[in-house]
């Protein structure tokens, strides 16, 4: 079985966003990280090879930082690398950056695409499904759980309110996955020094520009939301915090 | 002829689900700035209750989409039975709540329509007369508005579940035309099974009076025992976003949000939860809602009452001490 896995890299959770000069995107000088339901889905991924055999890439649009996802998904175990490295990848909006995709893979053959649900910083949770409509196959979103069955797969697809629902469906297919599916594993010393032998393929921007087309939408202003409510702040030192709370607790919100 | 909203409603065994009067009240409140008509449709085998519900919120017309190949849904029926209809009715603007149902098919059929969709909308705003769109970025730590550009037709938006009001007055009743989709046999290529629960729920937090929520920031399993005392010296529950759950520190039937719980408790402490939408959807309804996170720009604090910007491993043993010194005065 072989499987593409789609990854972002996005800003870690922790990082402190600035908006830039224009307030168009945020300054980029932040320390970023994989994003989280990619992981899952890269993971899962493995899995799969190690039940059934196959390949398993991995692929980024990203400016030259993002190759730092690669690597390390190639450290845990991913086969080899496709890279479409650009500065314009990463704030490229999701219709662009799957026709990019679609673009760049149409001479390789894959059984599977894997995606996260969605990214951490647009969170439009399109990516996977728009590549499944470019490459024609069926998609299924929101997985948790994959099992290979003689006609393709099945797969359990999170629902609303804790339901969940099983769907069966053919290869090849595009999946974005759920964070919680299994769980995740470290990159070993051996397979950091392994990583860096295995092949990453570059793709530019000028390759594939022409089929990602022309933006269909633009963010016209980025900018910190407006405050809806007013929160009483508490101050003061950690002891000073817990006294003015606990009051808080007895006198206004009355559980004490 | 003026330009149409075409609203595309959810119906669940004939109840039209309450984010689609949701997705009505924007459509209408879009619609009484850019003078636009609203038209709504409904996909199912047959949908006749929830289109004569639809057809009493204010809209121009219901379209029923009915078909056999409709009865579950699949990605491959909807795209088959709306691309050729909206490629005939070329509205201006597609509204459609942001439900998992539609982030598994809404992507598809912008493109298979040769547009764009954006999604997870939570307001307008008008550059002129030309709306834009707002919608979350960076887990809510910004918000960005979003225009279509010309290229683009129709538009395709899908709204945030909670941002709009619904309306619940029933107005005078719409016509409801229905159209008959033809899916072809071999369109469907996923086979859906039935919708069910995982093993019956032990605990039900919908109940309880106050409620002590852990996130990541907790950050270590056996930190869970800080949380815990302080959720036996106010006599609450305990509960846990996402991370949590999923690894497996507590059980998935504690998690609160979109894909767990709805709770409306008298106090929600959230400990180290950053707020994400999911998380919120779950947890807005309470009475108070006290955060502490160390962060001061985590999108909690957007909702709590009452907030500390601090590290919850020295405030919330400080603080069940003093809830204890309380009620041992009391
Ligand atoms: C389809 C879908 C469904 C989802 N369903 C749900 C759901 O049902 N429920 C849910 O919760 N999530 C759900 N999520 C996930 C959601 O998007 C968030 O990822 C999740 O809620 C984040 O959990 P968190 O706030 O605990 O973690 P994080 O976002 O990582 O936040 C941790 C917070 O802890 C703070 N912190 C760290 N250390 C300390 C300290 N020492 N003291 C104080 N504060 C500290 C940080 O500042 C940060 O704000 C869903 C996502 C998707 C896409």
């Amino acid at each position: 079985m072989n499987i593409l896995v789609c990854l972002k890299q996005v800003p870690k959770k922790d990082a402190r966003l600035a908006l830039n000069e224009a307030g168009t995107w945020i300054r980029e000088d932040v320390p970023y990280e994989v994003n989280e339901p990619d992981a899952y889905a890269l993971e899962e991924a493995l899995r799969q090879k190690e039940k059934h055999g196959g390949q398993v890439t991995v692929l980024t649009a990203g400016p030259p930082r993002a190759q730092q996802v690669l690597r390390e998904a190639l450290a845990k175990g991913a086969d080899r690398a496709i890279h479409l490295q650009d500065d314009a990848f990463a704030a490229a909006g999701p219709l662009r950056t799957a026709r990019a995709i679609a673009a760049a893979i149409t001479d390789e053959r894959f059984d599977m695409v894997f995606t996260g649900l969605q990214s951490d910083d647009f969170g439009s949770a399109q990516v996977g499904v728009l590549l499944a409509e470019l490459l024609g196959w069926p998609s299924a979103t929101i997985i948790i759980g994959i099992e290979k069955t003689e006609s393709g797969v099945r797969v359990k697809r999170e629902l609303e309110a804790g339901q969940f629902q099983l769907l069966d469906m053919p290869m090849p297919c595009v999946l974005t996955i759920q964070s919680g599916i299994n769980k995740l594993r470290y990159a070993t010393l051996m397979g950091i020094k392994q990583a860096k032998n295995k092949p990453v393929r570059q793709v530019t921007l000028l390759e594939v520009e022409s089929s990602a087309g022309e933006p269909l939408q633009q963010i016209a202003r980025l900018y910190v939301p407006m405050k809806q409510k007013q929160t009483e702040i508490v101050t003061g030192t950690p002891a000073e915090i817990a006294r003015k709370l606990a009051e808080l607790l007895r006198d206004r919100v009355r559980v004490i | 002829m003026p330009e149409t909203i075409l609203v595309i409603g959810e119906q669940q065994a004939g109840r039209l689900s309450r984010v689609t009067l949701e997705t009505v009240a924007a459509a209408r409140s879009l619609a009484a700035r850019t003078g636009w008509a609203v038209e709504a449709a409904l996909l199912g085998d047959h949908v006749g209750p929830a289109a004569q519900e639809l057809a009493q919120t204010g809209v121009a017309t219901v379209y029923a989409l009915q078909s056999p190949q409709l009865i579950a849904y699949t990605a491959d029926a909807y795209i088959a039975a709306l691309r050729p209809w909206i490629t005939a009715k070329q509205p201006k603007l597609i509204l459609l709540p942001h439900t998992y149902q539609v982030r598994d098919f809404a992507p598809r059929l912008a493109l298979a329509l040769e547009t764009t969709l954006i999604a997870d909308v939570t307001g307008f705003v008008y550059d002129g007369e030309r709306p834009l769109f707002t919608r979350q970025m960076f887990q809510g730590k910004f918000a960005a508005d979003v225009a279509f550009s010309d290229a683009a037709r129709p538009w395709i938006v899908t709204l945030q579940n909670g941002a709009f009001r619904a309306d619940t007055e029933n107005l005078a009743p719409a016509l409801v035309e229905t159209v008959s989709a033809e899916i072809p046999d071999d369109a469907i290529r996923i086979h859906p099974h039935e919708v069910f629960r995982e093993a019956k729920q032990a605990v039900d937090l919908s109940q309880s009076e106050v409620i002590v929520a852990v996130g990541r920031g907790i950050k270590e399993q056996k930190n869970l025992e800080i949380a815990e005392k302080l959720a036996a010296a106010l006599g609450a529950d305990i509960a846990a976003s996402r991370p949590i759950c999923d690894a497996g520190w507590l059980p998935l039937e504690r998690q609160i949000g979109s894909s767990g719980q709805s709770v409306s408790p008298k106090l929600y402490l959230a400990l180290g939860i950053s707020g994400a939408i999911q998380h919120i959807v779950g947890m807005k309804g309470a009475r108070a809602i006290l955060a502490i996170n160390k962060d001061a720009e985590a999108p909690i604090f957007e909702i709590a009452d009452i907030g500390a910007v601090a590290d919850l491993f020295e405030v919330v043993p400080a603080l069940t001490e003093e809830i204890q010194k309380l009620r041992a005065g009391a």
